[in-house]
């Protein structure tokens, strides 16, 4: 099983803006609640493909698009 | 729809809307009706997504680089007091034109009274600002200046472009007042060198009232900028301080998601039906309104009278009429909609000669039909009639 990567942003809009931009560069990507033990932020996180991570992180850089975590996902 | 109606109000709010900004909020309420950023499940999101959609069209519509700096707004007036009350403290001064609309002057009128000093530039009888007037005033404290794009008196364009050079050379914050151009004319803010862009959702844009918004350019220092409103953004809700970065730092409480699902099938009905070609059909009809009108004896007519100078916005008297009564008559004897008075801008008809009475407007929209201001031209000529 591919492992998972989850990106944490500051706001909602600003997932949402990732969501996009990963999308258009052909990215799988999930929008999911912030897992509890990387935040108490009540908000959503960005679910990727853990082997895609130079990728996402250049897409992400390329539009100067801040993020506060990015963490490998367990199970 | 009642069809008899002619509509000449657009420059108040336009209509009717195109049927997909209807079928946009309908569908956006039956299908995506959860509150956007709150709560991460899938009508939540979609909701989101819809939000998002429209920040990020905007944004570039107006050549904005980065969504997220811009901030939605319940109308221009209240994206005109962000910007105001958020950049301006006592001791600043500030550069307005003569032309602006109250969104504008009342704030300024009160930040007067908290220290804030004002300039006001000049503008001639056609509404123009001239370029030297603003120049002249610039001074080291000058934090702002702040003009309306186009007047929702008479029409005028500004000079827009050469003012956000000015302002680049002082190192002064250019703000713009969209209100009338937004969805009217094309608008760059890198090419215009505007930092901070007010527009309105429910005119040119052809969105439903409650929609709006700041665009907060790269010069724009938002830490620093004071807030109106404080609360929930869905975001750090562990804390109990205002997040600080956007565009939640400025968007507390739930949005206008629905009224933000109108905006932007309404931008895209802008965008798929071409700016310059819905400008070529105004402009085109404002030719016509300005030629048939300057023909009427008893007619004055203020603004440029020059289509390309002016977006689709006229305003005129009748000598030895009131304009309530013009305004009246319009409407019961030929259902003709338009707005008499002084349009929310004392300053503008200060400048124009025509306060405290104000004048008639007419603002024809993209769905006005040539007919139609051929029915106009025919009822102001049988007021006039009547009074020779």
């Amino acid at each position: 099983m591919s492992q998972y990567g989850v990106v944490l942003f500051s706001g909602t809009q600003a997932a949402l803006r990732a969501e996009k931009l990963l999308e258009r560069v052909g990215q799988v990507v999930k929008l999911i609640p912030t897992p509890r033990h990387l935040s108490s932020d009540c908000g959503v996180a960005l679910r990727f493909s853990w082997a895609e991570q130079n990728e996402v992180v250049n897409t992400l850089d390329r539009a100067r698009l801040a993020y506060e975590t990015i963490a490998i996902l367990d199970g | 729809m009642d069809s008899s109606l002619i509509y000449l109000d657009n420059a108040a709010t336009s209509w009717p809307k195109p049927p997909e900004v209807v079928q946009a909020m309908a569908s956006f309420i039956a299908e995506s009706g959860g509150n956007p950023g709150r709560s991460g499940h899938r009508l939540s999101l979609a909701a989101g997504r819809v939000v998002y959609q429209a920040r990020e069209e905007l944004a570039d519509f107006f050549g904005l680089d980065d969504p997220l700096r811009l901030v939605f707004t319940a109308n221009v007036t209240e994206a005109i007091n962000l910007a105001l009350y958020g950049l301006l403290r006592s001791g600043d001064h500030v550069i307005a034109s003569s032309m602006e609309h109250n969104a504008v002057m009342r704030p300024l009128r009160h930040l007067q009274r908290e220290g804030v000093h004002l300039s006001f530039a000049p503008c001639g009888m056609d509404g123009h600002v001239s370029l030297a007037h603003v120049e002249k005033l610039l001074k080291t404290q000058t934090r702002l200046v702040v003009v309306n794009h186009a007047s929702n008196v008479t029409g005028t364009i500004q000079p827009i472009a050469e003012i956000g050079a000015l302002c680049r050379e002082h190192n002064t914050l250019f703000l713009v007042d969209a209100a009338q151009t937004a969805g009217v004319l094309p608008i760059n803010i890198e090419e215009l060198q505007i930092d901070l862009l007010a527009f309105t959702g429910h005119k040119g844009l052809l969105g439903p009232t409650g929609t709006g918004g700041l665009l907060l350019g790269e010069r724009v220092p938002f830490e620093e900028m004071k807030l109106l409103v404080r609360g929930g953004t869905g975001s750090r809700s562990e804390y109990e301080e205002q997040p600080e970065f956007l565009p939640d730092r400025f968007e507390s409480g739930t949005p206008n998601s629905i009224g933000l699902a109108g905006l932007l099938a309404g931008l895209q009905f802008i965008k798929s039906h071409a700016l310059d070609a819905l400008r070529e059909q105004e402009t085109s009809q404002l030719a016509r309104l300005i030629i048939g009108l300057s023909n009427l004896p008893n007619v004055r007519l203020f603004g440029p009278r020059d289509p390309s100078r002016q977006v689709p916005v006229v305003s005129f008297t009748l000598d030895g009429m009131r304009v309530s009564d013009i305004g009246f008559r319009l409407d019961e004897e030929y259902g003709i909609l338009c707005r008499p008075g002084l349009q929310c801008s004392p300053a503008a008809h200060r400048t124009l000669g025509t306060f405290p009475h104000g004048t008639v407007r007419l603002s024809p929209g993209p769905f006005t039909k040539d007919r139609e201001i051929e029915s106009v031209l025919e009822a102001v000529e049988r007021l006039s009639a009547e009074l020779l």
